[in-house]
């Protein structure tokens, strides 16, 4: 694609328009070129500004004080916007270092880079989102009452506001309908009246007044409105980016990094199997009770009383044991085997059951290959409802039967107190990562758990290579730097090309999002 | 009683006569369309078959009424699925560009089935139902129904009778059809209460204050508990019912040691929870923690929230108990019989017996072109068997949802004069 002058600079002109803002719903893609040593920088740094957000998380009441504080110093440091206040076009007194003009762009450009990279997979999507939503959150909440008002002007998110008369009249139900309500504040604010498509987070929660198809939300509350549509957007635009995928593969020079980006911070894929056929169906039990997370082994214990599992506990426990290794004829014959105890007969399971075996395995329908589950997914999606077994123990039991399952599998005492105050402060992954080093006896584990596969490779090159071992660095620090390391190497490979060469790749990179 | 007695074997026999003479397809027909406000709306629908010997296809679409009937009759499905409003004809899926072949539209659909009740009822299991059990089903009804309503703005409610074990709702407000899979699951989750699986004792948790949707939804409940749950299901009374409520409050061991009588061991439970909310914040809502668990419709999310999930249809037969899925008149609910709803053996051996008084009725000897006539008389068939009435609600149903459509056309081709 060729700018003309004239061109050019209409699209200068609309880039200052959107750097004149302290906030942006990224609804344009940068115009501009950039060179392959920016390209790089930027994504690097906003991954690892998204892996605060994401850490910040897990450890902090989000929006609170010392999260906040944390992400703004996180901000300053990666040169990325943090303070509203400051106008971007009159930094009048010259300061040393980038400007807010230059951050804010820094701050556009890197995150449609990594759009490209993590649109590519339902995981990677949903990592993402969930990141940049939180920082949005951040950043919006940051905002002075004024610039929050003048945000919803400039993106159409005006709503109605219901008379006095009308909240009065709604008054005990507007306070029994939200935990920080009360008649005062009910008196004090203003209560918008939004259809409840532009809420569903606080629908979803029964955070808020539903009535009629509409939401009543009192202005404290007006992020969430603002943070619904921004998911929405960023959800649809990254569906749209990824149709355009197939160019952006074919590219040789973009591919690897992008690839090395997407996986530098949410871990492997487990799709890939590797060590096919090195596990043998014998000791599946004794792996079970050696090496297993806890969901997995709680799915394998239902499987063998039950002779049965339902879908939800098929597919999550079945995809796991194709990531471990299991061969798809190992898996029917597990499955099989299983099966043809209880109360489903040999045909029946060749019938009814074994396509979903081979579909795991892509062999069937529409021949994708499905990917082990993530913590992120077992927490998140598709909660066990009656007779399921799958989910995340940490997640999904009753702390009390978590904590009689723990005393079975003869965790201390003090182990066992930890581990439920984490899972009190809902750190779910951070309290299997606990039962992990409990049970490994090992003080730090040398990784940071995302995946029921990683705990099983981990749990097994510790018991392969002996206990007790210390490892000096920490694991997720080394592997985040590997991969950026990695990454550098193909910017340098990239780099060392014509410089025509990178021009070029620049220019089909927004070409990718104008098809979007 | 009439004789329903249906053996499955007979189903290849009775399916052709079904389909010929007693499929309401007008109705069917006038429902799916919703007017003709939206072009193609029909035509784009994915309907899917399961035939003899569980065989399943999928993507079936029809261009118009006759060509739905004549495939119908042609194929005989054992079941018939909905699925929802495509980008294009679904028969043809397989020649568009792959990508651009997506899942449009669809009523919002939810699916309560009783299996997932299974932990609170004492009566039956799995796939059996009584009429004890089937009060779960009232009340779901109830409870789902006003908040569709009233909490979101809803008004074109189809209830359908699944006819094995549960009940099926179709929101077809224009609203509602036009939903993201993300609202649809917001939706879903607003109105579920009873969360965890088998690792879960404790299924409903309540927390200060209570969401004017969980009062309304105590309201119905409470309504029902006493007859339901203490009477017919004693949960109160039979050893490993008692010992699981015990499970939710352990500090009534004793108390219930000495009092056998179940409605006085319920007041314990409720003078238990009077004397915490005075002192503690916590669990200060067990009895009505309670009264949910046992009672609080059981939704089956996924099925609620795909915009593109087949969904059985109404009229369908269940091959199992050869029961029709019936549209059930919520101003009957209290008194709906899921075993009095009528077996296609019933329907059809009722064709055969033609009732008096009923030949003669006075069209029979108009003009009429002979499209019309034969529609009367397939009109005149369903009419003398025990299905009538369900197809007079479903009309009845149409009728309302047609005096919105009008409103809608109207509102068009006003715009249409002002240009
Ligand atoms: S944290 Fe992850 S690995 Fe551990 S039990 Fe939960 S889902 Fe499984
Ligand atoms: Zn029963």
């Amino acid at each position: 694609m060729l700018f003309s002058g004239r061109r050019r600079k209409l699209a200068v002109n609309a880039q200052t328009e959107i750097y004149g803002q302290p906030l942006q719903f990224y609804g344009q893609p940068p115009l501009e070129n950039i060179s392959l040593s920016e390209f790089e920088t930027f994504a690097v740094d906003r991954l690892k500004l998204l892996k605060t957000v994401e850490t910040l998380g897990v450890s902090y009441v989000k929006a609170s004080e010392q999260y906040s504080f944390k992400l703004m110093n996180e901000s300053k440091s990666l040169n990325f916007p943090y303070r509203p206040e400051a106008g971007s076009m009159d930094d009048r007194k010259p300061q040393p270092g980038p400007t807010e003009y230059d951050k804010r762009r820094k701050d556009h450009i890197s995150h449609f880079i990594l759009r490209l990279a993590y649109c590519q997979t339902e995981d990677l999507r949903r990592w993402f989102i969930q990141q940049e939503v939180d920082l949005f959150r951040h950043r919006f909440s940051e905002l002075h009452p004024k610039q929050k008002l003048e945000f919803l002007h400039r993106n159409n998110l005006q709503y109605d506001t219901i008379s006095v008369e009308e909240k009065k009249a709604l008054q005990d139900k507007l306070i029994s309908s939200s935990a920080g309500i009360s008649g005062i504040t009910v008196e004090d604010q203003d209560f918008y009246k939004v259809p409840f498509q532009d809420a569903l987070d606080v629908v979803r929660m029964r955070k808020v007044y539903l009535k009629a198809g509409y939401v009543y939300i009192p202005h404290q509350d007006i992020v969430t409105i603002v943070l619904n549509d921004f998911r929405t957007r960023l959800s649809k635009a990254l569906a749209l980016t990824a149709r355009s995928l197939p160019a952006v593969h074919s590219d040789e020079r973009l591919q690897p990094l992008l690839n090395h980006l997407s996986h530098a911070y949410v871990g492997q894929d487990y799709s890939i199997q590797k060590n096919v056929g090195k596990i043998s169906l014998e000791q599946i039990d004794s792996l079970s009770a050696k090496s297993f997370p806890l969901c997995m082994r709680q799915l394998h214990q239902a499987l063998r009383e039950n002779h049965h599992l339902r879908h939800g506990g098929r597919m999550q426990y079945g995809l796991f044991l194709k990531g471990i290794g299991l061969s798809l004829e190992q898996a029917l014959q597990f499955w099989r085997s299983e099966f043809i105890r209880g109360k489903v007969d040999a045909d029946k399971f060749d019938k009814a059951y074994a396509y979903s075996v081979r579909h795991m395995f892509g062999k069937e329908g529409k021949r994708t290959d499905y990917t082990p589950f993530s913590c992120m997914k077992v927490i998140l999606s598709n909660p066990p409802s009656q007779g399921d077994h799958h989910g995340c123990p940490f997640r999904h039991s009753d702390p009390e039967l978590l904590k009689q399952k723990l005393q079975f599998y003869k965790v201390s005492p003090s182990g066992i107190h930890q581990i439920l105050e984490l899972v009190k402060g809902m750190h779910y992954q951070l309290a299997c990562q606990k039962y992990f080093e409990l049970t490994h006896n090992v003080e730090d584990a040398t990784f940071s758990l995302n995946h029921p596969n990683q705990y099983f490779t981990e749990s097994q090159k510790l018991l392969g290579t002996g206990r007790d071992m210390k490892r000096e660095t920490d694991g997720a620090q080394r592997s985040q730097e590997n991969a950026s390391t990695k990454g550098s190497s193909t910017a340098r490979e990239a780099a060392a090309k014509p410089p025509q060469q990178i021009a070029e790749m620049t220019e089909e990179l927004d070409s990718f999002f104008q098809d979007a | 009683m009439p004789c329903s007695d249906y053996d499955p074997a007979s189903l290849p026999d009775l399916l052709p006569l079904y389909y010929r003479r007693l499929f309401p397809f007008s109705q069917y027909y006038r429902w799916l369309s919703y007017g003709g406000v939206q072009k193609n709306y029909f035509q784009n629908r994915e309907f899917s078959f399961t035939l003899k010997d569980d065989i399943y296809v999928r993507y079936q679409s029809f261009s118009t009424q006759s060509e739905l009937e004549k495939e119908m009759q042609k194929m005989n499905p054992y079941k018939i699925d909905i699925g929802a409003i495509y980008s294009h004809r679904p028969n043809q899926h397989n020649t568009v560009k792959s990508g651009t072949f997506q899942a449009l539209e669809k009523e919002l659909v939810f699916d309560i089935d009783m299996t997932d009740y299974d932990d609170v009822r004492s009566c039956c299991s799995a796939a059996d139902i009584c009429l004890r059990c089937w009060t779960l089903m009232t009340i779901a009804i109830r409870i789902l129904d006003r908040a569709l309503r009233d909490d979101f703005g809803f008004q074109h409610l189809l209830w359908v009778y699944s006819g094995r074990r549960g009940v099926h709702c179709w929101v077809c407000d224009e609203a509602a059809r036009k939903l993201s899979s993300a609202a649809r699951s917001a939706v879903a989750e607003y109105l579920s209460l009873v969360k965890g699986g088998e690792e879960t004792v404790k299924k409903v948790v309540l927390t200060d204050p209570i969401h004017p949707f969980i009062k309304e939804s105590l309201a119905v409940v409470e309504k029902y508990f006493p007859q339901y749950a203490l009477k017919d299901q004693d949960i109160l009374g039979r050893k490993e019912s008692v010992d699981k409520v015990l499970a939710l409050v352990k500090e009534l061991q004793q108390a219930f040691q000495k009092d056998k009588i179940p409605e006085s061991r319920w007041e314990h439970v409720l003078d238990q929870a009077l004397d915490k909310q005075g002192t503690t914040k916590k669990g200060q809502h067990f009895e009505k923690e309670i009264m949910l668990q046992y009672c609080y419709p059981r939704l089956d999310v996924n099925v609620s929230k795909g915009v593109n999930h087949l969904l059985k249809s109404p009229f369908s037969v269940h091959p199992k108990t050869g029961r029709i899925s019936v549209p059930i008149d919520l101003k009957e609910l209290e008194t709906f019989d899921p075993f009095a709803v009528p077996t296609i053996s019933l329907i059809c051996e009722e064709l055969d017996r033609p009732k008096p008084g009923e030949e003669q009725s006075e069209d029979t000897n108009k003009n009429e072109d002979e499209k019309d006539a034969a529609e009367k008389r397939k009109v005149r068939d369903y009419k003398r068997t025990s299905l009538a009435k369900y197809i007079k609600h479903f009309d009845q149903f149409l009728d309302t949802m047609a005096r919105s459509w009008k409103g809608e056309l109207l509102k068009k081709s006003d715009l249409q004069k002002d240009f």
